[in-house]
C-alpha cells in the first residue's frame, strides 16, 4: 500500500497536522473579498474591522485553519495582505492558508507570517511552479497545487492525475519539497453546470489518495454555486469526498449544518475515537442552550 | 398550430429548456412560412431575456439558465443560415474569452447566446485565453468588439495585461474593448482603460450594439 503521507502546519503557538486516517481539517473560506462588494469597499478605505467578526465567527464554527485572501482589485495587495496575516494571528491561534495568485502578495504573506503556512495555490503549469515553489522552500510551507495548465482543466480523471504526478515530480525533484507539504486540490466544479463533476472528483480523489498518498483540499463551496439549498447539498458532498480520501477542505465552517455533515462522517470513518468528539461537542451544544 | 400558438410553444420550451421541443416548433413554424427574424425576435431572444431576469432575481438557478440557452442554441443552428439567406445582416463581430488563469465559462457562453441572438458573429476562445492569443485571433478575425471575461477579483488584473497586449501589438484602437464578469464593475473598467463594460448578459447586448453605433458614426463623420 501507498504510504499515507502527513502536512503539518503551525502557528506561533498551535500544530494542526493533516492526514489521512485522522479528523478531517477544516479550512475556513470567508476571509475573502470576492463575491462580497461591502467589504472590498472597506478593504480598500483601510477598513479591516470585518475581518475581526469573520475569524471570531469561524473560530467558533469550528475552523482548523484559516484561509486568507486579499484579493481587492485596483488595491496594494501584498501590502493588505501582509495586514490581514498579522491582524488574524493577533486574533487566533489557527494556523493560516495564504491564499492569492499573485506571487509578490504570497511572498509578502510568508513573510509576515509566524509559524508554517499552506500556501494557496500553485497550478501545474511551469512557470506558476518556478515561481511559486522557491518561496514554498524558502518559507517552509506546504503548498496546495492544483492539476490544471495553461490549456485545460481537465475533465477526466486520468489527466488530472497526469498533472498531480508532474507537479510531485517537479516539487520534490527540482525543489526538494517534501510529499508531506503538498496538497492537491483535485477540483470540485459547479454541479450545477454538469451534474457529473462530482463523480469524476470523487474518481481523482480516491486516485490520489491510492496512487499517491498525499493530502488533499477543495473548495467545497464551489459545488453548490448556482443551486438552492447550498448548505443541504455541502453537507452531502463533503462526507462523500472524506470517503473518497479528501483530507481538507477549504469551506463555509460557520453553517453548522456542514460542520455536523463533516463530524459524523470523521466518526463513521474511524477518525474519532469512541466518538469523544461527536459526544464533547453534542454536550457544547446542550450547554450552550441550557446556559 | 397557428404561428402565434407556435411563437408562445417557442417561448415557453425555451423558458423550460426543452431542447427537442424547441427543434421541432422551430422546423414546424419554418414549414409554415415563418420568418426567421420573427421566430427569433418574438420569441427565443424573450425568453432567454426571461430566464437572465429570473436568474437574476434568484428564482432561476445555473442549470435552468444553461438547458434555456441550449435549447435556444438547438434552433439557431438551424436558422443561423436561414437568417444569413434572407439578408439579415450580421451586425457585427465580437470576438470572446475568458481571461488567462480563470476557467469559468457559464456567464460568457449565456452572453454568447444572447449576442448571437441579437445579430452578432460571435468567435469564442474559450477559457484561459492568454493575452498573446487575443493578440493573434484578434489580427486573425479582426472583430468589431474583443470581449474580457473574469469571474475572480485574482483574475481580473489580466484586463490590463491583455490591455496592454493589445497596445504593445499596436491594435488597441482597431477595435472596441468590453469587460464583464461577476465582481467587474464599471469603475474597474475605467480604470482599465476598457471601453464598455455591462452587468449582464443583455445589458452586455445593449452596450455593445450601442459602442458599435458611435464607433461607426465616428468612422463616417
Amino acid at each position: 500500500m501507498t504510504e499515507k503521507h502527513e502536512t503539518v502546519l503551525r502557528s506561533a503557538s498551535k500544530e494542526v497536522v493533516i492526514g489521512h486516517g485522522r479528523r478531517f481539517c477544516l479550512i475556513g473560506e470567508r476571509i475573502n473579498p470576492t463575491g462580497r462588494r461591502i467589504f472590498q469597499e472597506q478593504l480598500r478605505n483601510g477598513d479591516m474591522s470585518a475581518i475581526e467578526r469573520d475569524v471570531r465567527a469561524q473560530v467558533e464554527g469550528g475552523a482548523d485553519v484559516l484561509d486568507v485572501n486579499m484579493g481587492v482589485p485596483l488595491t496594494d495587495e501584498p501590502d493588505l495582505l501582509a495586514k490581514a496575516i498579522r491582524m488574524v494571528q493577533g486574533l487566533t491561534d489557527l494556523p493560516i492558508c495564504i491564499d492569492s495568485s499573485v506571487v509578490e502578495a504570497l511572498e509578502a504573506g510568508l513573510q509576515a507570517y509566524e509559524g508554517r503556512a499552506l500556501v494557496n495555490s500553485v497550478t501545474a503549469e511551469d512557470d506558476r511552479m518556478e515561481l511559486i515553489l522557491p518561496l514554498v522552500k524558502k518559507y517552509d510551507a506546504a503548498i496546495i497545487a492544483l492539476p490544471n495548465d495553461a490549456d485545460e482543466i481537465p475533465m477526466e480523471a486520468d489527466r488530472r492525475l497526469e498533472l498531480v504526478q508532474h507537479v510531485v515530480d517537479v516539487a520534490t525533484g527540482e525543489y526538494g519539497i517534501a510529499k508531506g507539504d503538498i496538497v492537491i486540490d483535485p477540483l470540485a466544479m459547479p454541479i450545477g453546470a454538469d451534474t457529473t463533476t462530482a463523480l469524476t472528483a470523487f474518481e481523482t480523489m480516491r486516485r490520489i489518495r491510492d496512487e499517491h498518498g498525499l493530502n488533499m483540499t477543495c473548495g467545497a463551496s464551489n459545488v453548490s454555486f448556482g443551486m438552492p439549498d447550498r448548505h443541504s447539498l455541502g453537507a452531502a458532498f463533503l462526507p462523500m469526498a472524506m470517503q473518497a480520501g479528501l483530507t481538507s477542505a477549504i469551506m463555509d465552517v460557520r453553517t453548522p449544518q456542514i460542520v455536523t455533515a463533516v463530524k459524523a462522517a470523521d466518526l463513521l470513518l474511524g477518525h474519532d475515537e469512541w466518538g469523544g468528539s461527536w459526544i464533547t461537542a453534542h454536550r457544547a451544544r446542550q450547554a450552550a442552550v441550557a446556559g | 398550430m397557428t404561428p402565434e400558438e407556435i411563437l408562445q410553444g417557442l417561448y415557453d420550451e425555451t423558458l423550460v429548456g426543452n431542447g427537442p421541443r424547441v427543434l421541432e416548433l422551430t422546423h414546424e413554424a419554418l414549414g409554415l412560412g415563418m420568418e426567421p427574424q420573427s421566430l427569433l425576435f418574438d420569441a427565443l431572444i424573450p425568453s432567454l431575456e426571461e430566464v437572465g431576469a429570473r436568474f437574476e432575481r434568484g428564482d432561476f438557478f445555473v442549470p435552468e439558465m444553461l438547458i434555456a440557452g441550449r435549447a435556444m442554441a438547438g434552433s439557431m443552428e438551424v436558422l443561423r443560415p436561414l437568417l444569413a439567406e434572407t439578408g439579415v445582416q450580421t451586425i457585427g463581430t465580437f470576438l470572446m474569452g475568458t481571461v488567462k488563469g480563470d476557467v469559468h465559462d457559464i456567464g460568457k457562453n449565456l452572453v454568447n447566446i444572447m449576442l448571437e441572438g441579437a445579430g452578432f458573429e460571435v468567435i469564442d476562445l474559450g477559457v484561459q485565453v492568454a493575452p498573446e492569443k487575443f493578440v493573434e485571433k484578434i489580427q486573425e478575425h479582426q472583430p468589431d468588439i474583443v470581449g474580457f471575461s473574469a469571474f475572480l477579483t485574482t483574475t481580473m488584473p489580466m484586463f490590463k495585461a491583455n490591455m496592454n497586449a493589445l497596445q504593445k501589438a499596436g491594435i488597441r484602437d482597431d477595435v472596441i474593448v468590453m469587460v464583464g464578469g461577476a465582481p467587474v464593475t464599471q469603475e474597474y473598467a475605467d480604470a482599465v482603460g476598457a471601453d464598455g463594460y455591462a452587468p449582464d448578459a443583455s445589458a452586455t447586448v445593449k452596450r455593445a450594439k450601442e459602442l458599435l453605433e458611435q464607433k461607426r458614426a465616428l468612422v463616417s463623420a
